[in-house]
């Protein structure tokens, strides 16, 4: 795993610039581990301050320094995205792996809901969620109902995958060993789908932040926790652009584009290294 | 033929098992939740100081027969499909006493026109500039497409949308940012409310096209440079075949099988878009009504925009599916 | 069988064809093609022989101008003697291999499943391919095809069917179609008839052969059967880790082989009746990014001996029409008896 980054550090530029952005965006959410001021707390500055050498990304209306503000919504937007794509991550190997595997009515079963998940739009769902659930809905919440919409489209690769690892010998030996049908999907066929995995994880992170960017700054999330969609919200809410505080946009749009550009190219350029084909002609086949 | 009948069987199947499962889940949704949905929508009505008492009272009939709490749950949920079937969601809050359901069909069209306009164009913008980049590798105007699809491609709708108002409404005001036609001119057929409608569809338009052509671009662009290596094109292409017949016929033709059933699996989430973008530039769709439902707790109205965009996607899914055969006719013989 | 006072049609020339990588910072040359001299005469059958990735196929791609990067002519020649004219296609720009092509040079690619487009009618794919070069009206042209595919035994309504539709030895049917339609004057095969079970193979065989003889085509093909070559061949020349070791009509290859790879390649052929143990050739073919020194198949020859370690035996002529790149070439005796080969023949 380890020559494989290095090797698509050194030979794949969108992968390191990919890891760049991404690397950029972590570290600076990071700083808010030693942030001198409470993310939750208003009116703790002069508002409406321009970027200066003192507030780097100036103040907003509400008296907060951005600097130490988008760097706490940074966070939480990084760990949302985390815990939506571990936990749909989880769901989308099991019915993967279980489908392509045991395969037969067990594989239509899954395939069948699979179909009907992908087919429902998300976003009137989650907006649904929020109605009935209101001020109940916190972030973890929503994680998790996205989570439960977030797995299909990769279940089916990981299907595809595990349809071809079913026939080949080692799965044979394995079965002939006696090892169990859970034995053989992790210890056996869960490394190969890994790769996959991973690149399908960085997208799953890009839907799962742009999703909740989206309904906080409709309002439809806890706006109180800072992420960089209630930084939006509170923009708008105090009409940012038409009073001329460009800044307090500005910077958290930007820094969206920088995480999602970062995450895509990371997640393409992985896609690109396991592509069957394009491994062929790495090894020269 | 006999192989297409039982695709569109199969086909039809599903469609319906998305439509109960989807509506079932609204169904779920609203009755597992901790909060009483009657009372939580009466509750919200009386704080926005809703002072008409006939309002409320027909309101809490409607919601009571909806979603009571008296009868066991299996019936009320019968009760909640026969309601659905009949399209009567019962008044809206938000234009009492109109039904939601007249709300919605209102609604319906705008949404409906803007997300077919904006997928056909992206969808063939996008295939057809993909298809291009993966067949002439070394085009440096193609290169430079396929870098702009990199950089707007992840960018979620609600952040493109947003940028297009700041730029169109803020720094170059150029055109309309908000509603679906001004405000000065008859609906009907005639020139000024027609380019009316066009230029209040641009922007929102325009957004769902930067976000969604990246998409189909990249996705073409990689089938594209797998099937130029297949052996039918390496072999057309040695025999002399006409460059733009191997380009259409061999190469992007093998694609869009695939590109079709990637199509089908979009919409729900090119529907989210909409819905989003829609609210953006105050389109008069179902994305800005469910969300002013939402906003004034209009309980009758969201239900209904939930349960007819689930049919709705579920419907414009089965009518790209039914395509497929024709694309693919390995599918036909089965 | 060998036709020695016929004129050349193709002339190779120390021909090298080497693949050239660079993936992920890995660099390699794979010498697929490397120092081959050769030529076929007007209407020979010339059969290729030789393992799997010993350069045959890499080597019969460059005979039909359809290489591709990474796969590149390093050095020598190709040269054609059309009707319409010489052409190196080694060297040819694209548009002086296009007018040749398929008119003067057609090529059957391995493999009838794959070469015909899935979602194509295959009357369409006739039209994309032979329309322009024909020239013909469309009812002459139309005509032309159904009495071609009459000739191939294929009803007309093929034309209407897409290649699924189709059992496995029409579509190589319809492929050879495709390739002679236009009645080329040189015909390159790849694996016509490998995937097609013993009875298709015969007849398509038979109807290569047909078709051929009809034209007075060239035919150069390859297989690693060598049952197909004595069917088919008039000559044949064996390839061994990109070169030619060995050159000679067919029934002199296989009653007396002079080159000790030949030797085995004949006498591992199956026959019914036939049981003797067969001796296995050890080792494995050479590694072509890293082959062995002098004669490439000294690591597993049982006459080698220190002059094959250290210098490549040059092609020498050891007959008429017969040549043999091994320093020992006397010493090489049948490991059949001539009456078992000749089983082979009939």
């Amino acid at each position: 795993m380890f020559a494989v980054f290095r090797d698509l550090i050194r030979y794949n530029i969108e992968f390191a610039i990919g890891l760049i952005l991404v690397g950029a965006v972590v570290i600076f959410a990071c700083l808010s581990f030693f942030s001198p001021v409470d993310p939750s707390l208003i009116y703790m500055t002069i508002p409406d301050q321009p970027p200066s050498a003192q507030y780097w990304f100036g103040t907003n209306s509400r008296g907060q320094d951005m600097f130490w503000q988008l760097s706490a919504a940074m966070r939480n937007s990084l760990t949302f995205g985390l815990t939506v794509a571990v936990l749909s991550r989880i769901i989308s190997i099991a019915v993967g792996l279980t489908a392509g595997y045991v395969g037969g009515w067990v594989d239509r079963v899954l395939m069948f809901i699979n179909d009907i998940f992908v087919a429902i739009p998300i976003f009137p769902v989650l907006v649904l969620f929020y109605f009935v659930l209101r001020n109940n809905m916190d972030s973890l919440t929503l994680a998790l109902i996205m989570a439960c919409f977030g797995w299909p489209f990769d279940a089916r690769l990981i299907r595809s995958v595990a349809l071809g690892l079913k026939h080949r010998e080692f799965t044979r030996h394995a079965v002939f060993a006696g090892m169990s049908t859970r034995k053989v999907l992790l210890e056996e066929h869960l490394p190969y789908v890994m790769p996959i995995v991973f690149a399908t994880f960085m997208n799953n992170m890009l839907w799962s932040i742009g999703l909740e960017v989206t309904l906080a700054v409709l309002g439809f999330t806890n706006i109180n926790n800072p992420t960089i969609g209630t930084s939006l919200y509170w923009a708008n809410s105090h009409s940012a652009m038409v009073v001329g505080v460009w800044w307090w946009i500005a910077i958290p749009v930007a820094m969206i584009v920088i995480t999602f550009i970062g995450l895509f190219l990371l997640a393409m350029s992985m896609n690109e290294y396991i592509d069957p084909r394009s491994r062929l002609r790495r090894m020269g086949a | 033929m006999q192989g297409y009948l039982v695709f569109v069987g199969k086909r039809l199947l599903q469609l319906l098992a998305v439509i109960f499962f989807g509506v079932s889940a609204t169904f779920l949704v609203t009755h597992l939740s901790p909060i009483s949905p009657v009372e939580a929508a009466l509750g919200r009505m009386t704080a926005r100081s809703v002072s008409n008492p006939e309002a409320i009272v027909a309101m809490r009939a409607a919601l009571t027969e909806l979603y009571g709490v008296e009868e066991p749950i299996i019936t009320q949920y019968i009760n909640f499909w026969a309601r659905l079937v009949r399209g009567d969601f019962g008044p809206s809050l938000l234009a009492f006493p109109t039904p939601a359901m007249t709300l919605v069909m209102r609604a319906l069209p705008w949404t409906v026109t803007l997300l077919t306009l904006a997928t056909l164009i992206t969808f063939v913008i996008g295939n057809v500039m993909g298809g291009l980049a993966g067949y002439s590798q070394n085009n440096r105007f193609l290169k430079a497409f396929g870098l702009v699809a990199i950089g707007i491609q992840p960018i979620p709708y609600y952040v493109v949308a947003f940028i297009m108002l700041i730029v169109f409404g803020f720094l170059w005001p150029v055109l309309p940012i908000s509603g679906g036609f001004a405000m000065d001119v008859s609906p009907g057929f005639n020139w000024p409310y027609i380019s009316s409608v066009i230029q209040h569809a641009t922007l929102p338009a325009l957004s769902l096209v930067l976000v969604g052509f990246g998409g189909w671009f990249l996705g073409m662009r990689a089938l594209v440079s797998n099937i130029v290596t297949e052996d039918y094109v390496t072999y057309a292409e040695l025999a002399g075949v006409k460059r733009s017949t191997i380009v259409t016929g061999y190469v992007m033709r093998n694609a869009l099988v695939p590109q079709l059933t990637a199509l089908a699996m979009a919409l729900g989430g090119v529907f989210s878009g909409t819905v989003i973008t829609e609210q953006v530039f105050n389109y008069p769709g179902l994305g800005s009504l469910l969300i002013d439902a939402v906003n004034a707790g209009d309980y009758s109205l969201v239900l209904a925009v939930s349960s007819v965009s689930v049919t709705a996607v579920a419907i414009a899914i089965f009518i790209v599916d039914l395509l497929y055969p024709i694309l693919d006719p390995r599918v036909r013989a089965e | 069988m060998s036709q020695t006072t016929k004129q050349d049609i193709l002339r190779v020339n120390d021909l090298k064809a080497y693949y050239q990588m660079n993936y992920f910072g890995v660099n390699r040359e794979v010498r697929a093609v490397d120092g081959i001299t050769m030529t076929v005469r007007k209407g020979e059958v010339y059969g290729i022989a030789g393992e799997s990735s010993s350069g045959k196929t890499s080597f019969i791609k460059v005979l039909a101008a359809a290489i591709r990067p990474p796969l590149r002519v390093v050095s020598g020649t190709v040269e054609f003697d059309f009707k319409s004219g010489k052409i190196d296609v080694a060297h040819a720009s694209p548009s002086e291999v296009e007018r040749v092509r398929w008119r003067d040079l057609s090529y059957i690619m391995q493999g009838s499943m794959s070469v015909l487009n899935p979602v194509r009618k295959i009357g369409k794919t006739f039209r994309d391919f032979a329309f322009r070069p024909l020239g013909l009206s469309n009812e002459a042209f139309e005509a032309r095809v159904i009495e071609h595919l009459r000739r191939l035994k294929l009803p007309p309504e093929v034309l209407n069917a897409f290649p699924h539709e189709l059992s496995g030895g029409m579509r190589q049917r319809v492929t050879i179609g495709l390739a002679t339609v236009c009645h080329p004057e040189f015909v390159i095969a790849d694996e016509p008839t490998t995937a097609l079970d013993v009875v298709v193979q015969k007849e398509v065989l038979g109807l290569i052969r047909e078709i051929q003889q009809d034209m007075n085509s060239s035919v150069v093909f390859v297989t690693h059967d060598m049952s197909v070559h004595a069917n088919m061949a008039d000559r044949v020349g064996i390839i061994y880790a990109g070169r030619l070791v060995e050159e000679g009509p067919t029934r002199e290859m296989f009653f007396a082989p002079k080159h000790p790879y030949t030797a085995h390649l004949v006498a591992s052929l199956p026959r019914i009746g036939d049981t003797t143990q067969r001796p296995a050739l050890e080792g494995r073919p050479p590694n072509l990014a890293d082959p062995p020194q002098g004669c490439r198949f000294h690591p597993r020859c049982p006459l080698a001996v220190d002059k094959c370690r250290k210098d490549v035996p040059p092609l020498e002529q050891v007959g008429p029409d017969h040549r043999t790149a091994c320093w020992r070439w006397q010493d090489v005796k049948p490991l059949v008896s001539p009456h078992v080969a000749h089983g082979v023949m009939a």
